[in-house]
């Protein structure tokens, strides 16, 4: 009797710890964490619109994930990588935060990242464009999912470069990003027989871009390229038109958010070429995402939205797949499981953590080309992933 | 091209002629709180975003009423005069006996309310402002291309700088305003309403900060983080040319827009601190500011 009691006791003991490891949620929450610039230059690339679409995400996915409930919370970075770090320290010490997403500014990213990675919790970067985060800072917890420079570069300068525009100029944002499509651009450039004249590095938030346009003016390049984001790309633009560069030489925008096309004088904008990750008016699929985006946010979704969106629903399914929230064996199931929806297309999550997909070489509509003030971009061509992508480093192969 | 010790003097003259330009909006800009500090002891740290307003209401006013440019130019000071006016009318007089920094608390809160609400209503990405169809060319210099709209800021802001300093230091209404700060008691013994000459120095002041948002509108992002970039920069020229002096305001704010082009031409990345670099040693040297009347 005794005996038999044991047994049962065992067995229980036994049925309990196997039903906590079905559905092993952490604290019977899964927590996302996003992470974005609330008030600052790049708010409408990534700010509130990233926590929209990260909710969007929860909700189409059901709100809960193995029986238990998906929370969203969010903070502002201030483009402080110190504030942006600290936030994401709070997050999992004392928040329980499973996952962070959001992340814009890659010198936040760049901060953020390191805590994550130190807490062995997965990092879902969805707007910042430094390569560094699945290169030289590469961690077997970050995912890295819209695009980066590499597949600027690749996008933009290197058809340019084919067809015979050899000289560069660069004005360029004078920080981390700046720094890093300026040098991934210059390689291309290089490697396809072109080489740069020069480059002004102008402090982010510039105001009058004026004096470096007249360096531009006066370098005797064929293209000047704009490694720059956010106001900084609407404001090197207008004062290049003004000073009659526009007229001289080509003007390539290597990274160009939709709101800020959307802030550019379409004289102007007209007919200049990008690299984007996504544009909502693709097709039937990208459309209705879209407009239940622009539904509840207001504006198009720019790249880092439907990113994030992409990212946050891959990371849920991934948790289902695994049957914990556990970061080890999630972003095993992230890597296995093929992304694939109205912004994954022809996509792999490779195992250095960045999301290989088709990108897409737009040109920038002229006023009598326009529908209305959403219809922005038209496709010029689309870019295999493996062409707009680096290879995978052999030391950032986590498997 | 032409050189001197290796360097090229066209690309030179074409930084020295940029400079001047933003010059001529540290001028407006510095003028403003110059009149606002020098004559009425206010720091107003809202006056970035007067600025901000100022390009905002010329944008909007083109947008829903279909007033140009030129309407605006008039239209929009006004109009920025007008909260400037209120605002030191409700908030500002009624701590106007506490320490300065009352007012440079309040103004602070307030200009970032006020950025708050219209990066709320039109986001952080900024509005497009089309440059005026009469100043859209440009005129071909031997150094470099100059356009025609820049040629026009460079006038208006001389003619209303120099403007604004005639009637302060040279007619009766400025001896006036600046008796009526000086004493208050004695000029209201005299029969001159104090109060009213406060505010309307103040709707004066920030007016020109609109102005100088009008102007900035047609060729830089209109954003509503746009003045608060500008703000600490004008700020460290006013303490440059001497916190409270009129012609110091205007003269540093051209010269430091040329010392700033010089530093975008031979060192780029020093560009955004090079005016904090004069405002140390000129404290260092000669507290009271180059052209200030106190210590």
């Amino acid at each position: 009797m005794k005996m038999m009691k044991k047994t049962l006791l065992a067995a229980s003991v036994a049925a309990v710890a196997s039903s906590a490891a079905l559905a092993n949620v952490s604290d019977d929450k899964v927590k996302i964490g996003v992470l974005a610039d609330m008030g600052g230059t790049y708010a409408d690339i990534c700010g509130q619109g990233c926590v929209t679409a990260t909710q969007m995400a929860v909700e189409d996915f059901g709100g809960t994930v193995l029986g238990k409930p998906i929370e969203v919370i969010s903070a502002d970075d201030q483009l402080k990588p110190d504030v942006g770090s600290a936030i994401v320290r709070k997050w999992i010490e004392n928040e329980q935060v499973d996952a962070v997403g959001g992340m814009v500014s890659s010198a936040v990213t760049g901060a953020a990242t390191k805590v994550t990675t130190d807490a062995k919790k997965i990092a879902l970067i969805s707007t910042s464009a430094s390569n560094a985060f699945t290169t030289k800072a590469c961690s077997p917890y970050n995912v890295h999912w819209t695009y980066n420079v590499v597949a600027l570069a690749n996008g933009t300068v290197k058809p340019m470069v084919e067809a015979g525009k050899k000289k560069w100029f660069f004005i360029t944002a004078d920080y981390a990003f700046g720094h890093a499509l300026e040098g991934v651009a210059t390689k291309v450039i290089n490697e396809n027989g072109g080489e740069v004249v020069g480059a002004a590095r102008a402090p982010l938030g510039t105001t009058d871009f004026s004096s470096y346009i007249l360096q531009a003016q006066s370098s005797g390049a064929d293209v000047v390229a704009l490694a720059n984001a956010g106001n900084d790309t609407v404001n090197s633009l207008k004062a290049a038109s003004e000073f009659g560069l526009t007229q001289m030489m080509d003007v390539a925008g290597l990274l160009v958010f939709t709101p800020n096309a959307q802030a550019m004088d379409p004289n102007v904008a007209g007919g200049m070429r990008t690299t984007t990750g996504f544009y909502w008016d693709l097709d039937d699929q990208t459309r209705e995402w879209s407009k239940r985006f622009m539904e509840r946010h207001g504006s198009i979704p720019a790249m880092g939205h439907a990113g994030a969106y992409s990212m946050t629903m891959h990371y849920l399914k991934a948790v289902e797949a695994a049957g914990t929230d556990d970061s080890d064996a999630v972003i095993k199931k992230m890597k296995e499981m093929k992304p694939d929806d109205f912004f994954s297309r022809n996509a792999t999550l490779r195992a250095d953590g960045r999301m290989v997909h088709d990108m897409y070489y737009v040109e920038i509509k002229k006023p009598d080309e326009r529908r209305d003030d959403n219809d922005i971009f038209k496709v010029v061509s689309t870019i295999p992933g493996d062409q707009a992508y680096a290879p995978m480093l052999p030391e950032c192969n986590f498997k | 091209m032409a050189t001197f010790l290796g360097i090229n003097l066209f690309g030179l003259f074409g930084q020295l002629l940029v400079g001047l330009i933003n010059g001529s909006f540290y001028a407006l800009l510095s003028l403003g709180l110059a009149i606002i500090f020098g004559l009425l002891k206010i720091i107003n740290f809202a006056q970035g975003a007067m600025y901000m307003l100022g390009a905002f209401a010329a944008y909007l006013a083109l947008q829903y009423m279909g007033i140009n440019y030129w309407a605006s130019l008039v239209l929009v000071p006004l109009a920025v005069g007008l909260v400037g006016v209120l605002m030191e009318r409700f908030l500002i007089r009624p701590i106007a006996n506490e320490d300065h920094l009352y007012s440079l608390l309040l103004t602070f809160g307030f200009a970032l309310m006020l950025q708050g609400v219209f990066t709320h209503m039109y986001g952080s990405s900024g509005l497009s402002y089309s440059i005026p169809e009469a100043l859209r060319g440009g005129t071909k210099l031997p150094f470099m291309y100059l356009p025609d709209y820049r040629a026009w800021i460079i006038c208006a802001s001389v003619v209303v700088c120099g403007l604004t300093w005639w009637m302060i230091e040279k007619t009766k209404l400025g001896a006036y305003l600046r008796a009526g700060t000086e004493n208050p008691q004695l000029m209201q013994a005299f029969g001159i309403n104090v109060p009213l000459i406060v505010t309307l120095t103040f709707g004066f002041g920030v007016g020109l900060a609109g102005l100088a948002g009008v102007l900035a509108a047609p060729i830089y992002s209109v954003s509503p983080d746009m003045g608060s970039n500008l703000l600490i920069v004008v700020f460290a020229i006013v303490v440059i040319g001497g916190m409270g002096s009129i012609g110091g305001a205007i003269l540093t704010g051209l010269g430091m827009g040329v010392i700033e082009g010089l530093t975008k031409y031979f060192y780029p990345e020093a560009s955004n601190t090079v005016i904090f670099l004069v405002m140390v040693i000129v404290l260092l040297l000669k507290p009271a500011g180059l052209f200030g009347k106190e210590a």
